[in-house]
């Protein structure tokens, strides 16, 4: 965790140093390909990048929080509180113009939104989801509503109001840099300040409580974050995007730990990244919405986040399930071919010249494999030194595989009769029960499995008890 | 350790003279609970309880699903909103005496899927000593390494949580309360769905705690081994209807108090109150 906070802090140093520097000290290809030349496309590029890192800390609880479609209702929440503040600064002092007042509107609705959600679930037996549901809606509704009443009132300079919808960077200047930095620095402190008072707050809540831990003054803590990162970024990526914001790179940083520090770090990493990267594109193609290809950025890197995870990443789990998979066909293979040998009576020899080849038609009858299965199992048992032979009549075990064999054929029998003896399960049906789990048995519940065994004290010959059923 | 917590006078002075509590508080129990009602949605779940739990004692908590059991403990430890009623916990309202009590929830309230390790989460026991701001030290983890070799995990410490059984989440969770320290033990069904193992263990660190002179408060569910486990029980159905050593108190007619029959009229009843109240709103 330590660590991870030390990487952000270098790379907000960077981030921070990069805005400042003039254009000359950036003469590399590096820099004018990454953070172009031009001084306010990199006002922009820095800016977008310390939004993503607050970001994703911010998202991080958020998500944890299970509290989600809540940062959702916020972020719509804000967009009556947008126009508001413009007409009050309009009417007050004929110009709209001042960012601070318009997100200053924009946190008092947003807020307001999470209170009447609060409002509803405690005072009514309405759901939370429905209950965010209906605020999200209602609160964004009335916000197009004032929006359209303002354009067509008198005063000009409404124009790039409707801009906090989908985000506009272009119109950043050095005063939003400064407050989007300022944000960034909040939550990064406030996330390592508060890192184990949160943590414990999403675990458990009610073990919280019990300790006397505020759980509701920090809830509010935690969603005032949200709200900071949310109206500092609604400049650029827009109400209806910022949510992507906070939960995508979170979303994306859980798949590649389990741990909450590392989290944070990674997620603020992937914030960061995705604002760089995006607010970088859309300023290459002129004309793309930049808050768009923020969003897309993120969602491309929670895809590879999605594939490439190492615990919970689809590829990590494909290869493990097809590893699994391989395995249980094997031990198959291996007790089938010791069954068929076991016909000649008990304790038979499995490998050597006197042993005959066993005909890959009285395979296939074993586990009903198609020709083409078999072939494949046997192909994949051969590479691994457990078949002797792949002639045309038929398959012979190695050594090793007469051992292997002999092992899996063990486990899956002493398994058997545990399920018969203790768990009540009729003979005729414990053959299917036994392979359901026995794959998957480790070293040691085969150990405490022979110890529960009094068959296992004194077995056959090779120390295979006899099958508890007849072999088909 | 043990003595000088023992020893320790403040919560009895305290309670017995200045506060002025009504009598039937006795400022040396562990838990006093004197009319306590409790309703979810104008529902009484429970209604009336007076309880006084004695000092030292494993105590079981019965009754039949929806009795009530783990409204009572939560609504004991100001997790759920109280109707009536009040709560002393060694004569002192519960706020005062938090660090003086340790929770054990129901396996089922969080997520195990949350990025924490087995350590993390026992160390959790020790936040309320940590107090603000102040980050996790190696002498929590040492605290919390030592509770989880009371409950047999430590080879377990650094694994994900959700990779664990769950008899050994449940060993967890007792770890977490373990690391507290506490004087008085609140666990929410910590024999519900576990396996020998774990069954064997925390009646180990049940017999260990009462050893030290802990008071234990357990909800449970297997009836056949009541008289096995605690020393003292209370029987719930909305009500108290039993509360005593268990060698007294866990008769047939009781059982078939707290189980069968009668008591269905109460529960009844409680529907027609909430109708009631939600009809004349």
């Amino acid at each position: 965790m330590r660590k991870g906070a030390g990487i952000l802090c270098v790379f907000l140093f960077l981030a921070t140093a990069a805005a400042e520097a003039s254009a000359d000290s950036w003469r590399d290809d590096f820099a004018s390909v990454v953070l172009l030349r031009d001084y306010n496309t990199r006002l922009v590029l820095v800016s977008t990048t310390l939004l993503g890192i607050a970001g994703g800390l911010a998202g991080s609880f958020l998500l944890l929080r299970k509290r989600s479609l809540m940062g959702d209702a916020l972020s719509h929440a804000t967009l009556p509180g947008i126009v508001l503040a413009f007409m009050f600064a309009v009417h007050f002092t004929g110009t709209g113009r001042s960012f601070a007042v318009l997100i200053t509107g924009a946190a008092v609705t947003g807020l307001l939104g999470c209170v009447v959600v609060l409002l509803i679930r405690s005072l009514t037996r309405v759901k939370d989801d429905a209950a965010m549901g209906i605020v999200l809606s209602v609160f964004y509704g009335a916000g197009v509503v004032l929006l359209s009443i303002v354009q067509h009132m008198p005063e000009a300079g409404t124009a790039g109001l409707e801009s906090f919808l989908y985000g506009k960077t272009a119109s950043m200047v050095r005063a939003d840099f400064y407050l989007v930095s300022g944000a960034a620095v909040i939550s990064l402190i406030a996330s390592l300040a508060l890192f184990k008072e949160f943590r414990l707050l999403c675990f458990d809540e009610g073990y919280a409580r019990s300790m006397g831990w505020p759980t509701h003054a920090l809830d509010v803590l935690m969603l005032l974050l949200v709200t900071l990162v949310t109206v500092v970024g609604l400049q650029a990526v827009g109400v209806v995007l910022i949510i992507a914001f906070l939960i995508i790179p979170a979303a994306s940083a859980r798949m590649w730990t389990s741990r909450f520090g590392w989290m944070l770090a990674l997620a603020a990493g992937f914030g960061g990244a995705s604002g760089w990267l995006g607010a970088g594109l859309s300023a290459l193609a002129p004309g793309l919405p930049a808050g768009a290809v923020i969003v897309l950025t993120a969602a491309a890197l929670f895809v590879l986040s999605l594939l490439a995870g190492p615990d919970r990443g689809v590829i990590a789990r494909t290869v493990r399930a097809r590893a699994l998979k391989r395995r249980v066909e094997r031990q198959h293979l291996l007790r089938g071919i010791y069954e068929v040998l076991e016909e000649s009576g008990p304790a038979p020899h499995l490998a050597g010249d006197s042993v005959p080849l066993i005909p890959w038609a009285v395979l296939e009858r074993k586990r009903s494999w198609s020709p083409r299965e078999l072939r494949g199992v046997v192909r994949r048992a051969y590479r691994r030194g457990l078949v002797e032979t792949m002639d045309r009549d038929g398959v012979r075990l190695t050594d090793a595989g007469a051992r292997a064999a002999a092992r899996v054929t063990r486990n899956h029998r002493l398994w058997e009769i545990y399920l018969v003896e203790y768990a009540d399960i009729a003979p005729t049906h414990v053959d299917r029960d036994a392979d359901a789990v026995e794959h998957i048995l480790g070293a040691g519940l085969i150990r405490r499995l022979e110890a529960s065994l009094p068959v296992a004290a004194r077995p056959a010959a090779d120390g295979v008890p006899a099958s508890p059923h007849p072999i088909r | 350790m043990d003595q000088s917590l023992r020893e320790r006078p403040v919560a009895r002075l305290r309670g017995a003279g200045s506060v002025g509590l009504p009598e039937e508080h006795s400022p040396g129990s562990p838990l006093s609970v004197h009319d306590l009602t409790v309703a979810y949605h104008r529902k009484p779940v429970i209604w009336d309880i007076d309880l006084e739990i004695p000092e030292g004692k494993l105590v079981g908590i019965v009754g039949p699903n929806g009795a009530g059991k783990s409204t009572l403990m939560k609504a004991c430890l100001e997790l759920v909103p109280r109707s009536s009623g009040e709560v002393r916990i060694f004569g002192e309202p519960y706020r005062a005496q938090r660090k003086l009590v340790g929770y054990v929830p129901q396996r089922e309230s969080v997520d195990w899927d949350f990025p924490v390790s087995v350590l993390d989460v026992v160390a959790m026991g020790t936040y309320g000593r940590l107090g603000w701001l102040r980050p996790v030290n190696r002498r929590c983890k040492g605290l919390a390494m030592e509770a989880l070799e009371k409950v047999g995990l430590a080879d377990f410490a650094h694994r994900q949580i959700s990779q664990l059984s769950g008899g050994q989440q449940q060993r967890v969770f007792l770890a977490r309360a373990l690391a507290q320290d506490a004087r008085v033990y609140f666990m929410d069904e910590p024999f519900a769905a576990v396996d020998a193992a774990t069954e064997r263990a925390i009646v180990g660190i049940l017999h260990d705690l009462k050893r030290r002179g802990r008071t234990c408060l357990v909800v449970h569910h297997d009836l056949a081994t009541v008289e096995e486990y605690f020393d003292w029980l209370v029987m719930l159905n909305m009500r108290v209807v039993a509360s005593g050593p268990t060698a007294e108190v866990f008769t047939a007619e009781n059982l078939r108090k707290t189980y069968g029959g009668k008591l269905t009229l109460l529960s009844e009843a409680a529907t027609a109150v909430s109708k009631e109240a939600g009809g004349a709103e």
